[in-house]
């Protein structure tokens, strides 16, 4: 047998019908995760043929999107917090999983939270599944070795309705992360770095497989994070292989095989990896040991430099037109620009590392005067988490808002915006026009360079305010 | 869904690269529950100033691109956000086919199941269109041609499934469905189970 990649395992162990020149491959689906903007129009496809959702043991509900994260324990809360069709849009979300049998993680459960953190920290993310869900960033859970892929609404109809997708086959694309990573540069500095090397169009048709010795040497957290924004680089999916990380992390997590099982799910996980020899489509090197804290600069994530790197001043009017936007001047680094707003949060970073991280910056110190700065934990669990080592008072004490879970400023839908003209530097994956707000400015960059600018009150370098 | 054969229209322009789906449709809108009735958000806040006024200077807002139902966009279009509010509200706004060097994957799978149609032609052709807005095309998917005013024509590709479903007005969901027992048989026999 020829030798195969990750991805091609994944995707061979999974296929139904094979394509043909008629019509794509029937790809079966181990894990359908659904929240509450992208399946309102799906059910009621269900609905108005008459189907039953098939496999409701495969399917996850949580709410995250337009969900506020101002505290809410009853339906009288929600109407107070919520904007009216954001409730109504979560009301009917409770009311389909409710008709549909869909476990669903709501308002009274302790795993609520964005969902691309909580199917990793229920263990029902696993080596060498298919994971989709209505949402691009559904890559994140690709760290583990599955392959996962964000999906459209009539896709998630069809998930529901049989389980199975129809997929042609994407081209394979290896990125090797090579070296060591320097004090006060992570992994979001990592994937930043990438997406800026080549573009945000320079993934559109394929999977990449992260590797190498830099992503051998990142915790998953960390893994998951450059997963994440794979989307940004225009992929659909991200993928690394498990190793003894990854089994480390899933073991006896609530949804994770038991027992003998569990012997029997690790040895199949083991036998993932690339085999040697395995033949990718593209391939790219990235040196991490050169790498400095990332930041954005433009309105989209590939516009991207270093935090002491000037801004490049270029001709072409998309970039000029970028810039005004932003508000920034070209020929000059990004560090001492004006911050109004810090947002930690996100599927990106808002796990408990992330915040620890923020939080060793911000320990002792005070968010600038006039900043706004708001961390959201990524789930329930891991406010909890945060709560009980102490990392809410810090934030609290710095002058941060503390809230509850959910994906918050990230998009501006539920409550949580930057205000026009205001310039956020965001722990999230996407600095797109208006992403966080109509008119807001959004400045990508890790949870330890958002934390240092929200105490400078200014984009700022991360690693004078590093703890030695 | 309406079957689609040939789309002849005159083309608006929107010269800029990477347009991702929060312009094509900002996050504030994703709360409905029904497909319909997206065509006023469509590139909301590059359409409408805070105060809900059309921005003159807009694309869309021109006289001209009334009534257009080919949109050209810069390279790499539809990349971001994987909702399909996006083609929705396209759709809904009267565009029916969009053309760029490039289209992103999700976007691109999203618009072949609403009725759009994503079109991606060479960087020559595309300058051309970026040229001359108000051209009148005709997009033939039988042919799976694109005619110029100017008597150019050219090829774009598309899955032969999905023209299939294109041209017939039908939905993939049918052809799923049929697969029942090759997916019962699959569940059974494979080697572990999730
Ligand atoms: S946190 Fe942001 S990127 Fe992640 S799922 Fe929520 S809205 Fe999407």
């Amino acid at each position: 047998m020829s030798a195969k990649s990750l991805f091609e395992k994944v995707w061979d162990d999974h296929v139904v019908v094979p394509e043909s020149a008629d019509h794509p491959a029937v790809l079966y689906i181990d894990l359908h995760l659904t929240h509450e903007v992208t399946s309102p129009q799906a059910f009621s496809v269900l609905r108005e043929r008459g189907l039953p959702l098939r496999r409701t043991d495969l399917t996850l509900a949580t709410m995250d999107h337009s969900t506020p994260t101002l505290p809410v324990r009853s339906f009288r809360d929600l109407q107070v917090v919520a904007e009216p069709k954001a409730a109504s849009q979560i009301v009917q979300f409770e009311k389909n999983c409710a008709e549909f049998n869909v476990t669903l993680h709501g308002f009274d459960s302790e795993h609520r939270g964005i969902v691309h953190v909580i199917g990793p920290e229920l263990g029902a993310t696993q080596p060498g599944k298919t994971i989709v869900c209505g949402d691009s960033h559904t890559s994140t859970h690709g760290a583990f070795g599955a392959l996962a892929f964000g999906i459209g609404t009539t896709e998630v109809g069809h998930v529901m309705a049989t389980q199975c997708l129809l997929q042609r086959r994407p081209k394979t694309f290896a990125v090797n992360f090579e070296g060591q990573l320097g004090d006060g540069v992570t992994a979001k500095d990592m994937i930043l770095a990438l997406i800026g090397q080549i573009g945000v169009g320079g993934g559109v048709g394929h999977v990449l497989e992260y590797r190498g010795s830099a992503i051998a040497g990142l915790d998953m957290e960390q893994r998951m994070t450059i997963c994440n924004m794979s989307i940004e680089a225009g992929a659909r999916a991200g993928m690394i292989a498990p190793d003894d990380t990854t089994i480390e992390y899933l073991a006896g997590r609530p949804m994770v095989p038991q027992g003998a099982a569990w012997d029997e799910a690790v040895a199949r996980w083991r036998a993932l990896p690339s085999d040697p020899g395995a033949r990718f489509d593209r391939e790219v090197t990235v040196d991490v040991s050169a790498l400095r804290p990332m930041v954005t600069f433009g309105t989209n994530p590939g516009m991207v430099v270093a935090i002491d790197e000037a801004v490049p001043e270029r001709s072409d009017p998309n970039f000029r037109k970028a810039l005004d936007y932003m508000g920034v001047t070209a020929g000059r680094p990004l560090a001492g620009h004006p911050v109004d707003v810090v947002f930690i949060g996100s599927c990106t970073n808002s796990r408990l590392s992330d915040l620890e991280q923020a939080a060793s910056v911000l320990r002792g110190r005070r968010v600038a005067e006039g900043v706004r700065m708001l961390v959201v934990p990524g789930s329930q669990q891991v406010k909890k988490a945060a709560e009980a080592r102490g990392l809410d008072r810090v934030f609290t004490e710095a002058g941060a808002e503390w809230r509850e879970s959910g994906c918050s400023m990230c998009l501006g839908m539920n409550g949580d915006t930057v205000p026009s003209g205001q310039l956020a530097v965001s722990t999230s994956n996407r600095n797109f026009e208006g992403r966080q707000g109509q008119g807001a400015r959004t400045v990508l960059a890790s949870p330890v360079t958002a934390a240092a600018s929200a105490i400078a009150g200014s984009v700022a370098d991360p690693r004078p305010y590093l703890a030695n | 869904m309406e079957p689609i054969s040939v789309i002849r229209s005159r083309t608006v322009v929107l010269p800029y690269d990477d347009i991702d789906t929060d312009q094509i449709i900002p996050a504030r809108y994703l709360t409905t529950t029904t497909r319909e009735g997206l065509g006023d958000a469509a590139f909301a806040d590059w359409r409408y100033d805070e105060k809900g006024q059309p921005r003159p200077d807009f694309e869309l807002n021109q006289p001209e691109a009334q009534g257009c139902a080919v949109l050209v966009a810069g390279n790499n279009f539809g990349c971001g956000s994987s909702r399909e509010h996006a083609p929705w509200a396209l759709y809904d706004y009267g565009i029916r086919a969009v053309i760029s060097t490039e289209i992103a994957d999700i976007f691109r799978s999203n618009s072949l199941k609403n009725g759009l149609l994503p079109v991606v032609v060479d960087r020559d052709t595309h300058a051309w269109l970026l040229a001359n807005p108000g051209a009148e095309v005709s997009i033939d998917l039988g042919e799976c041609r694109v005619g110029l005013p100017n008597g150019h024509e050219v090829e774009f590709a598309i899955d032969g499934f999905s023209r299939y479903c294109l041209m017939n007005g039908i939905d993939q969901l049918g052809f799923l469905l049929q697969q029942e027992e090759q997916i019962r048989n699959f569940e059974r026999n494979r080697p572990w189970q999730p």
